[in-house]
């Protein structure tokens, strides 16, 4: 088992060392470019690319872009400085990254929200995907972590955001899944159940900064038991997402 | 009304320019012949002096994921120290911060109870096993270099962790708190070496009643950007 997991990173790390992409080259159009020694603001600047030279882009991680120079010098130029260098077309270099106009009308939504399900904690990672900017389909597995029991559940539902427009976006939901609580062993005369769930819900989103968003949300669900009454349980959770 | 009426119209377009164009029709108009220019006098053909370029957008390989695996050592209170092995996966969201997904897995021993008493143990095997995963953010407070000798220096950050999961432990999952801190030092472009320390809060009943346990884990770690 060891040797099988050792041997797959092995394979995953030489596959990173070799899939590097060859990126574009781009003439320097400001007054100079700055090549830092590393992708941060708190790495010294070691060398200077002029205008007019042309420099070629490796990777970017983050706001940083690797370029080599004509010299073979490897440096780190800031993603401002970047956008302003032109491409041999003559257009500038494109950098759409995601900002505040995207937020509504993206696609894709991933993130952790944290809180309470029913009295117990609940951890819970959710995957969202907008058919339109007020609709989307959400996937959601959680992990509810209680004194006597704990328990998961997994949901699929839809999310309804008014006003795609606002900073702060209140959004309604619905949805329906399955949940399994199995009570600690100490307990007596307990086991392991699983039932249908739905919920309804309200939350909030807002957006923070680049790809980041808050979010909150409070959930009532009902627990389709097979016992003579359903159970009902709130769930409420905050936590941090990003979209792309 | 008038809506239905246009709909109903543009339909009816649509269904007459569909059908002209079946396969069935075979008296398919030939294109008509371009007059011949007249004698005399030449066309005119409009030749552009601009040559013309080929946009294409700038693919730009991003490497903001770093993924890979841990093994140390993790004290779990009362039941010993032992090794622990780990995968780490971390999307850089900007210089700053960091979201990551840790897993591991490790061995509990004996408690001193347990060693003392010579009664009973306490959990099966399967219960002495400790696995946890955590979700979570960080934070890269220090950046900065390692300098080895005159002539090299690796970047390198230390960074502080907080994240929340499970461990399963004891034969029950707990709602795990984990906070941390690591160093980071990057020996290529694409591969990091990490020293983390991380602490696993948890509330553990074995003993008799509710408690708060820290359980502390030193481990060396192995991580590519990607």
């Amino acid at each position: 088992m060891m040797r099988l997991a050792a041997c797959g990173l092995l394979i995953f790390l030489t596959a990173i060392a070799t899939a590097r992409a060859e990126g574009p080259s781009v003439t320097v159009a400001d007054p100079y470019l700055e090549l830092r020694t590393g992708p941060g603001r708190g790495f010294p600047v070691f060398h200077v690319v002029e205008r007019g030279e042309t420099v070629r882009v490796e990777t970017r991680r983050t706001d940083w872009f690797q370029v080599v120079d004509a010299d073979g010098r490897e440096g780190w130029v800031h993603k401002g400085q970047m956008a302003e260098t032109l491409l041999p077309a003559g257009v500038k270099l494109a950098i759409d990254d995601p900002a505040r106009e995207d937020f509504g009308a993206h696609r894709r939504e991933v993130g952790l929200l944290l809180g309470d399900y029913g009295g117990a904690n609940v951890v819970t990672l959710y995957g969202a995907y907008a058919f339109n900017e007020h609709l989307a389909a959400e996937l959601a597995v959680a992990h509810i972590l209680g004194n006597f029991s704990d328990g998961q559940y997994a949901t699929i539902g839809v999310t309804h955001v008014p006003v795609p427009e606002w900073r702060i976006q209140p959004f309604l939901s619905i949805g329906t899944g399955v949940i399994r609580i199995r009570p600690e062993g100490t307990l007596v005369g307990t086991e392991e159940r699983t039932d249908q769930v739905a919920y309804a819900g309200i939350g909030v989103r807002a957006y923070m900064a680049r790809r980041f968003i808050v979010r909150g949300e409070v959930k009532e669900y009902v627990v389709f038991t097979d016992r003579d009454e359903n159970e009902e349980d709130v769930e409420w959770k905050i936590g941090f997402a990003f979209f792309f | 009304m008038e809506n239905r009426i246009r709909i109903l119209l543009l339909s009816a377009v649509l269904l007459a320019s569909g059908c002209s164009y079946m396969p069935w029709r075979n008296d398919t108009p030939e294109a008509e012949p371009p007059p011949p220019p007249e004698a005399g006098e030449a066309p005119v053909v409009i030749d552009p002096a601009v040559e013309r370029r080929e946009i294409e957008t700038a693919k730009i390989d991003t490497e903001n994921w770093e993924a890979g695996a841990y093994v140390g050592s993790l004290s779990v209170e009362d039941f010993e120290v032992n090794v622990v092995y780990g995968a780490r996966i971390a999307y850089h969201l900007s210089e700053d911060f960091f979201a990551e997904a840790i897993a591991g897995t490790s061995d509990a021993g004996l408690s001193s109870f347990e060693r003392l008493s010579g009664g009973a143990p306490l959990l099966t095997d399967s219960e002495r096993q400790f696995t946890y995963y955590s979700l979570g953010f960080g934070w890269n407070a220090l950046p900065g270099e390692i300098f080895l000798g005159g002539k090299r220096a690796y970047n390198s950050a230390v960074y502080l962790t907080l994240g929340a999961g499970a461990t399963r432990f004891a034969g029950a999952d707990r709602f795990t708190i984990t906070a941390g801190a690591g160093a980071r030092v990057l020996i290529r472009d694409w591969l990091a070496v990490h020293l983390d320390m991380r602490d696993y809060i948890m509330d553990v009943d074995v003993l008799g009643r509710n408690k708060s346990t820290h359980n502390y884990e030193a481990t060396l770690g192995l991580t590519a950007f990607f």
